[in-house]
């Protein structure tokens, strides 16, 4: 059996047509957009035309977006960028529950070292916050409040736009994380109502190493590096060319094939959902069935940590995941299956399945027939399956 | 099928040259790191080299893995180390002992908690990297033996390994000396041959144990309380900030003067008093131990002679080893040992061969 990729909101295969689009800018155009000669013009060019594309995705005016590392330094910017903007009159935050840690941890620094102050709302069972949790917590004091579009470990959808008009009565900005949104559902600034906006290329078959942040004309934020006129000095450093071309190459095809992407993968994962639920007991499913990225299916497996379930899948060449990836591999207990206030057991049986444009049924069909064998075997040496079953 | 064997990895040579021996012995090697604290947590420098734990071991994990064709996990046994060994150092130390942490984590996670992952992957074998030797014996029982590099015998901090775990544990290394690893790493070209390893406390990583337990106190509240220095004969001499920070036959750090060196002879941790004298009065001929673990042997009925080590760089000193109804031992020294100490292990030898062990108490 050849490997089986069900990892897709870790990263993704490049597609050959946008490695194609990006390869004359690595060669003969690789000249440095801020040169005065027809090397940098070239490369200037490419440039602007890429920014030019991705705005016409997220419906935004060129000149609002910024190329950048990708989705961790998008969001860094937009958190840490605005509060200390805004330091001075206003030094309170609020983030989602179930944010990525490129939140997260920035929004922590500033409470923990920075003296801000810091609001969590919390989320339903299904992982989606309730505007009126906003309207408890927010002050003419708030200067930023983030919350996610899609989540990356559940999928779940959020309501952005309630949330953002909110906000804006209260004259704070919104960001939301769309990492895991973009080129799968339709994502719109205007119409989320949103002032900042994070993306990635590496999760819908685009390089790593290249993202972008909408910046509402208006909007101020201080840089975090120095050390040039750079994307109009809020992103220092040489433009990766081939990166932003790439972006926009990717973002042009999964804008073209978002409908039937999205109906294919919703076939698919229904079919995959189905079929775990049919030939195993006490699987529960995480997040929305109804508000979620289709892609996305996470499922815990009562009595058995993921950890194991994920080192017997890849044994058996299934790439599946329990947590999010992170640098060391650590799997850690996940904060967005805690703040669901799914219980620790479960929460350490959870494993995440992400679909892509390669999986196929058959695909799914050599899961179905080696997931639930694996399952048996760690249950039959669990302790706490076992005192839950009596 | 070849057998599959889980080796534990620490991103040392060691581990890294036991995973190649293994593959070349014609075993289906899975390499594991066992990821057992946070810097977070226990403070000291991240960035130091040649320890466990780090993100640049754990990658020089990976890359000696892919070298032997392997696959490479991590496991995260952080929450596990930080019950079954940390906190029980920290308790050891609050209770005026003076703890094995090594020892509690080959017992505790190692050969258990580690295995039973090698067992749910369906690993047939684990293996370490130590320097000791597993055999079956005539009478079916599984031995730990001294590996032949005396420099570094590590069977000592292996006494609690059951028989089951021990029938299911590879120990490559048993037969080599340290250079002679450090060769076969060079050879072939492993990323960890030349890398400085580390025999302290893996998760003190200044080997600073004090300052961890300042930290731990400012963290989670107090490990020890404040008393006074007694000297054997009575005297009051001084202060100190907590029994914790004491162990026996400990010389320095007394802040007191004094005509004569003084040494710890005992830490009252009921009257808050840490008893100082003269190193005379640190020899004694007996203890008594706690939890045995049989190894080479069943549990004797009857009093037997072996040579007893009482701490990783003790010389096994010949004792007269009583078994008590309740489970422990009484060791007998023909002649006296310097600073037996309680919480530290007594392991039993006939020559090379671990008979068992169990806790100073």
């Amino acid at each position: 059996m050849e490997q089986v990729y069900l990892d897709h909101n870790a990263t993704t295969p490049t597609d050959p047509e946008v490695v194609e689009a990006m390869l004359p800018y690595l060669t003969g155009s690789f000249g440095n957009a801020s040169s005065v000669h027809q090397f940098g013009r070239d490369a200037k060019v490419a440039l602007e035309n890429a920014r030019e594309q991705v705005a016409a995705v997220i419906k935004c005016r060129p000149a609002e977006l910024y190329f950048t590392s990708g989705g961790t330094e998008s969001d860094n910017i937009a958190i840490l960028g605005t509060a200390y903007q805004y330091r001075k009159v206003k030094n309170h935050l609020i983030i989602g529950a179930t944010e990525h840690h490129a939140v997260l941890e920035p929004a922590e620094h500033l409470k923990s070292r920075e003296g801000f102050d810091l609001d969590i709302l919390p989320v339903d069972n299904e992982g989606r916050i309730v505007p009126d949790s906003l309207t408890d917590r927010i002050t003419d004091n708030t200067s930023v409040v983030s919350v996610m579009l899609a989540n990356n470990e559940t999928g779940t959808v959020q309501d952005i736009e309630p949330l953002a008009r909110i906000t804006h009565q209260y004259d704070a900005l919104f960001h939301t994380d769309a990492v895991q949104a973009i080129g799968k559902i339709d994502v719109d600034v205007a119409a989320l109502d949103v002032d900042l906006l994070s993306l990635t290329a590496h999760k819908i078959y685009g390089p790593k190493g290249v993202g972008a942040l909408f910046i509402r004309q208006g909007v101020k934020i201080a840089p975090l590096f120095y050390g040039g006129g750079h994307e109009k000095r809020r992103r220092p450093g040489t433009e990766n060319v081939a990166g932003a071309v790439g972006l926009a190459r990717t973002l042009e095809i999964a804008q073209k094939r978002l409908q039937d992407d999205y109906s294919r993968m919703s076939e698919l994962a229904e079919y995959f959902i189905d079929g775990v639920m049919g030939k195993i007991p006490d699987v529960h499913f995480n997040g929305s069935r109804q508000h979620r990225i289709p892609s996305t299916v996470s499922l815990s497996f009562e009595g058995i940590e993921g950890e194991s379930t994920v080192l017997s899948l890849d044994i058996k060449h299934i790439a599946a995941s329990s947590g999010s990836a992170c640098t060391s591999g650590v799997t850690e207990p996940s904060h967005v299956l805690m703040a669901m206030d799914v219980p620790p057991i479960l929460g350490q049986g959870a494993v995440r399945f992400s679909l892509g444009r390669s999986t196929t049924r058959e695909q799914l069909d050599y899961v179905l027939t080696e997931l639930p064998p694996i399952v048996e075997h760690l249950r039959s040496m669990s302790p706490i399956y076992k005192s839950i079953k009596q | 099928m070849a057998r599959k064997v889980l080796v534990a990895m620490s991103g040392g040579v060691d581990s890294s040259v036991a995973a190649f021996l293994l593959k070349e012995q014609g075993y289906e090697i899975v390499g594991a790191h066992m990821k057992l604290w946070d810097y977070a947590e226990v403070g000291g420098d991240i960035y130091r080299d040649g320890r466990c734990c780090t993100i640049d071991s754990i990658t020089d994990c990976r890359i000696v893995c892919d070298a032997i064709d392997a696959p490479f996990y991590v496991l995260n046994m952080s929450k596990q180390f930080r019950c079954d060994v940390i906190d029980n150092f920290v308790a050891e130390y609050k209770a005026g002992r003076t703890p094995n942490p090594c020892i509690r984590c080959n017992t505790d996670l190692k050969w258990n908690a580690f295995l039973r992952k090698a067992e749910e992957i369906g690993c047939d074998f684990i293996a370490t990297g130590h320097y000791a030797k597993i055999e079956k014996r005539d009478n079916g029982r599984y031995c730990l033996r001294k590996g032949v590099d005396s420099t570094r015998d590590q069977a000592y901090v292996l006494w609690g390994i059951t028989q089951e775990a021990l029938a299911k544990t590879l120990m490559p290394l048993g037969g080599l000396n340290k250079s002679e690893v450090r060769q076969i790493a060079t050879k072939h070209d492993l990323r960890t041959a030349e890398k400085a390893e580390s025999r302290e406390i893996c998760f003190v990583a200044d080997d600073d144990y004090r300052r961890f337990l300042r930290d731990w106190d400012d963290k989670h509240g107090l490990v020890a309380a404040p008393g006074e220095i007694v000297h054997t004969d009575g005297t009051v001499l001084g202060r100190h900030e907590g029994t914790a920070y004491f162990t026996i036959g400990q010389r320095r750090g007394l802040g007191i003067a004094y005509p004569t060196p003084l040494y710890v002879q005992k830490v009252d941790v009921a009257n808050h008093r840490v008893i100082v004298g003269g190193d005379e009065s640190l020899f004694q001929s007996e203890l008594s131990a706690e939890g045995v673990n049989w190894v080479a042997i069943e549990a004797p009925g009857e009093p037997f002679e072996a040579e007893v080590k009482i701490r990783y760089r003790h010389k096994p000193a010949p004792a007269l080893v009583t078994p008590l109804t309740d489970g422990s031992v009484r060791v007998t020294f023909k002649q006296k040992q310097r600073a037996i100490t309680p919480g530290q292990s007594a392991v039993f030898f006939d020559d090379d061969i671990l008979l068992g062990g169990g806790v100073i108490a």
